[in-house]
């Protein structure tokens, strides 16, 4: 069974049609790239992973549980499935320790003394380890978005969903982060990324998959992909953004 | 015009004056605490999936909102007794002032809440809290902080309100000026005193929201 498991899944923003039956396997420790212009719905297509969207047809499992528009169910299935945002949504008043051990208390129900040891573990493999005490405020827009790549790790997710996690970023603080997907590549971490960033698809990524019209029109092994595009969509796409 | 201010006559009432004024200090306090409880609930309610919950809520405030505190409060002292709830006038004013204070702080706190970025509610849920826990945890102090200049001006208006309580004969401040002129027949310097002790409060209530404000919110930026 793959560890995320689309099956012709359909979804409706009233009369718009942005997902027009989707299939969709990614296996554990695939890092998986989905690529394609602004309005091919893969933004939508990663939030339904994890019950951010409704979908209205089709089957959604992660991790051997359907992802279906009910509390408890997507609370359980948060467990399994960690997301980091384009605007990292970092919460401001909490400091970079307190965000990353929120969730370890209050959902984990562990004691402040393991959060904090499993939050500075965390800090440190994204390269943070001093701005423990600090707020986000006075973070670089890299180091932030690190910060919430420790925060989504402390649920220890099977997967992570990381939806376009670099365009808000100025151009030098992207590599940063790219080399913290890299490391939890190497360490096995599921990844699946809305991502405008080719060469990192490319080159770490295993697999891409490339949106178009509500579709999954083209997808194959990183390398093959960019080196020979099958459709004329995808070729005109990749010239546009090479 | 020649009127003589006489603030020595005044003197022997200095007790009236004390005891009105630590009446006022107890009504402003427990109002404004139990006030901003109630505005946070409400404003929470508001946000409810639990549509009945909603509109009570939305139903509630804007009673409050668009009848005069004075009617709210003749309508606890004097409605209520016949339903059979018995309040002193203490507790009549108290709860009038907590009920007026929770209706416009509900509203104020509500606009603090909408303004979160939809992001701040994501980024919760995909942690695995529950709406709740996004709510107490994660939204709510920001939204005091973006609101907080409002929020301390409406619990300042609800203190220089309790003047009104003084109508149904709770012993605060405005209403031993009445007592002090009506024996002493120094108005003018009374209600001089009583307005000069209301202002000196205000700037007080004002330099704590301050403090609070300082130890609240730590964030450097919002």
């Amino acid at each position: 069974m793959s560890l995320v498991s689309l099956d012709q899944v359909h979804k409706y923003y009233g009369e718009n049609h942005v997902l027009k039956g989707v299939d969709l396997k990614v296996e554990a420790g695939e890092v998986v790239s989905i690529i394609g212009r602004s309005g091919s719905g893969k933004s939508t297509l990663l939030r339904c992973m994890n019950g951010l969207e409704e979908y209205q047809k089709g089957a959604v499992i992660v991790d051997n549980q359907s992802v279906e528009n009910d509390d408890y169910k997507l609370r359980l299935l948060s467990r399994s499935v960690g997301m980091v945002f384009q605007n990292f949504n970092l919460f401001p008043h909490m400091t970079v320790g307190e965000n990353v051990m929120l969730a370890t208390k209050l959902v984990m129900k562990k004691s402040s003394a393991d959060s904090e040891i499993l939050a500075k573990e965390l800090l440190e493999k994204v390269g943070l380890a001093d701005k423990f005490s600090a707020y986000p405020g006075n973070l670089s827009g890299g180091q932030q978005q690190r910060v919430a790549i420790a925060r989504s790790l402390a649920m220890s997710p099977k997967v992570l969903l990381c939806d376009e996690i670099t365009s808000a970023l100025d151009p030098e603080l992207v590599g940063e982060v790219l080399k913290v997907l890299e490391k939890l590549k190497q360490e096995g971490m599921t990844l699946i990324l809305v991502t405008h960033e080719m060469n990192f698809a490319r080159d770490v990524g295993d697999r891409v998959v490339f949106m178009n019209q509500g579709r999954v029109w083209e997808t194959g092994q990183s390398d093959e992909v960019f080196s020979n595009p099958q459709t004329e969509e995808l070729q005109s796409f990749l010239a546009a953004v090479r | 015009m020649s009127y003589q201010l006489d603030f020595s006559g005044l003197v022997p009432y200095l007790p009236q004056f004390a005891a009105g004024l630590w009446t006022t200090i107890e009504l402003t306090v427990i109002s404004t605490l139990g006030g901003l409880l109630l505005g946070t609930l409400c404003a929470q309610g508001r946000i409810s999936k639990d549509a009945w919950l909603r509109r009570s809520c939305s139903c509630y405030i804007e009673i409050i909102r668009n009848t005069p505190f004075i009617v709210q409060l003749f309508f606890i002292f004097f409605g209520l007794p016949a339903l059979g709830i018995k309040l002193s006038a203490w507790q009549a004013g108290m709860l009038a002032m907590i009920i007026n204070l929770g209706a416009y702080s509900a509203e104020i706190i509500r606009a603090g809440i909408d303004a979160a970025p939809k992001g701040q509610w994501e980024a919760g849920q995909t942690l695995g809290l529950t709406r709740r826990q996004v709510f107490w945890h994660i939204i709510l102090l920001p939204a005091y902080q973006r609101v907080y200049p409002a929020l301390v001006s409406q619990c300042i208006i609800v203190m220089l309100g309790s003047a009104v309580v003084s109508q149904i004969s709770v012993e605060e401040l405005t209403f031993s000026a009445n007592f002090v002129q009506s024996r002493s027949f120094l108005s003018f310097e009374s209600y001089m005193v009583a307005a000069l002790v209301y202002l000196l409060l205000a700037i007080l209530m004002r330099q704590t929201f301050a403090l609070i404000k300082r130890f609240a919110f730590k964030n450097p930026s919002l």
